[in-house]
């Protein structure tokens, strides 16, 4: 009998293709269209509220200060995060605990760290409307003050880009280790998200953190994945907070880059690590059901 | 010869009912110190979150006592997340399960049910807020100067009671839920930390929002403590304590009685649609 063998690139885009589409129909075919739309939208911008209620009551709703620009963006661009990071590992939870189906997928001919990175595809989908909404809805009514004509767009969707990637491969290393533990500890994902929240500088000026726990935020990719992204929206408004101020643009996205080079290599190590140990433990379809 | 067992005497009546309501009860409470992970996610996440917020308002400059209105929301956080996925999603839990239709045959009720659900997870919860209003206070030197010990002690179970009692109520709506049921639960998170001003004093959204906001009981429960906890809050309060507490005395009977109604209506409708035992993944 012949069997025909296909490229490890066509494996990988195979794969990625059909998690994709099967990632989309779990995510929204649960409700009707616009149940999904409001659902997919009440969230996002019920977290930026706080953020805005918050920072009106102590300054009296003065937008024009620079920090309010810098707290705003911050948040929006750091929907990703959670999304794409807790999108890809959750894909393990889900398929193993709630729908008993990894060992048919990890034994069917898939690509399967391509299979998890396109799980988390119908997240950023979401994502990217969401951030698209609240950075619409900062501009219309609350003075974040991007001038379209001035952007530098094709920088700024290089970034973009390369921040995904390097979200999604910290997905992918949280997705390893997701293999090896139990149903609840599905908040795995939003711990990592809350913790780089908090570390990456996305809604206040590392400055503020207490200084033994501001070179955590400066090892950290997303730091600059955000201050990049908000200074090629809001221009010299973003760089005036004195954290990373003495690196110019470039600096930023090179930094970004050998960052995501790092743990791209981390992650597929780790990844690789992680499943090996699964398979040995027996826990690829473990059902803890607790 | 063959050995029987000691007979059990059958319970009925109130006493079936408390026995119900124990033995529900007693996971709940039991089950945190079988499984010490709930310690990382538990109090290690929200503290993460305090500490996001509590920076923020360091960043814009807001006045001190804003971290002791954080750090006591945030410990609130805990029950209303314990409400959501313990208490109102917790029967789609079950069906997904195969418990529910074990429950319903059983000779108990079904409201002894969720009030031990209720108790053991308030209970279980209690620990988890109070650590984290510790560690959250002492971490970010929150200053609380309690004028009203008594009042605080009432205000908190008012809102304990009436909070548990919105979770058994919309239990039975979640009864007839399938897959929606995680996804409504999950978009009941941040909204209702906005609606309820877990990070900022409710009044700042204006009396009609914060008036319709009220109707989740964390809202006045988290005021009145915040002005019982923290003397200048009084002059962020949305209302004076003391009505605050009446109306929380008020949604208690209310979400107890529905609580109450709903559940045997939700219950035959389940029955005589056929969904106690359906699994729509």
């Amino acid at each position: 009998m012949h069997t025909s063998q296909i490229s490890p690139f066509l494996a990988f885009w195979r794969s990625f293709r059909l998690a994709t589409w099967l990632g989309w129909q779990i995510e929204s075919n649960w409700a009707d269209p616009f149940l999904f739309t409001v659902y997919s939208l009440i969230k996002p911008i019920s977290s930026a509220a706080i953020l805005v209620v918050m920072y009106s009551v102590i300054t009296r709703a003065d937008f024009t200060a620079p920090i309010f620009p810098y707290i705003y963006l911050g948040n929006a661009f750091y929907m990703y995060v959670g999304q794409v990071m807790t999108g890809i590992s959750w894909a393990v939870i889900d398929d193993r605990e709630h729908y008993k189906t990894m060992k048919y997928i990890y034994t069917a001919p898939v690509h399967f760290p391509a299979y998890l990175l396109g799980r988390g595809v119908a997240r950023f989908i979401i994502a990217s409307i969401s951030v698209l909404v609240t950075i619409v809805f900062g501009v219309l009514f609350l003075e974040i003050n991007i001038e379209v004509t001035q952007v530098n767009w094709a920088f700024f969707l290089i970034t973009l880009f390369t921040g995904v990637v390097m979200l999604a491969l910290m997905g992918l290393t949280l997705a390893g280790v997701m293999l090896l533990l139990v149903h609840h500890m599905f908040g795995v994902g939003e711990a990592v998200a809350g913790a780089l929240y908090l570390f990456s500088g996305a809604i206040f000026p590392l400055e503020v953190l207490p200084s033994f726990l501001r070179p955590i935020g400066f090892l950290m990719p997303i730091t600059y994945w955000l201050e990049l992204l908000r200074r090629l929206l809001v221009g010299d408004v973003a760089s005036s907070f004195p954290t990373l101020q003495t690196l110019t643009n470039v600096q930023l996205y090179f930094i970004l880059v050998v960052l995501t080079v790092f743990f791209a290599a981390f992650s597929i190590l780790t990844f690789r690590a992680c499943e090996n140990r699964a398979r040995e433990l027996g826990l690829i379809d473990t059902v803890t059901n607790y | 010869m063959e050995e029987t067992a000691p007979a059990i005497p059958k319970a009925s009546g109130w006493k079936l009912f408390l026995k119900t309501v124990i033995a529900r009860a007693y996971p709940r409470v039991i089950g945190q110190q079988r499984e010490k992970s709930w310690v990382f996610f538990d109090i290690f996440l929200p503290i993460l979150g305090i500490a996001a917020y509590v920076y923020v308002y360091r960043a814009i400059g807001a006045p001190e006592e804003y971290t002791g209105f954080v750090v006591l929301g945030g410990a609130m956080t805990a029950f209303w997340l314990n409400v959501l996925w313990s208490m109102s999603s917790q029967l789609y839990w079950e069906k997904e399960q195969g418990n529910l239709a074990l429950y319903i045959m059983a000779p108990n009720s079904m409201m002894a049910i969720l009030l031990g659900m209720a108790l053991g997870g308030m209970v279980a919860t209690l620990l988890r807020a109070v650590a984290i209003l510790v560690i959250g206070g002492w971490v970010f030197q929150a200053r609380f100067l309690i004028t009203n010990l008594g009042l605080l002690i009432l205000v908190f179970l008012l809102t304990m009671t009436a909070l548990y009692g919105l979770g058994m109520m919309s239990a039975s709506l979640f009864l007839l839920l399938g897959r929606e049921a995680w996804h409504l639960a999950n978009l009941a998170q941040e909204p209702v930390y906005l609606l309820s001003g877990f990070y900022f004093p409710v009044k700042n959204l204006g009396f009609w929002v914060a008036l319709v906001a009220s109707l989740i009981p964390l809202t006045l429960g988290l005021d009145a403590m915040r002005q019982l906890a923290f003397p200048s809050a009084i002059q962020f309060g949305f209302l004076d304590v003391r009505v605050e507490a009446i109306g929380l005395f008020l949604l208690c009977i209310l979400f107890l009685v529905g609580a109450h109604f709903l559940l045997d209506y939700m219950e035959r409708l389940a029955i005589q649609e056929g969904r106690l035992t359906e699994s729509r993944r």
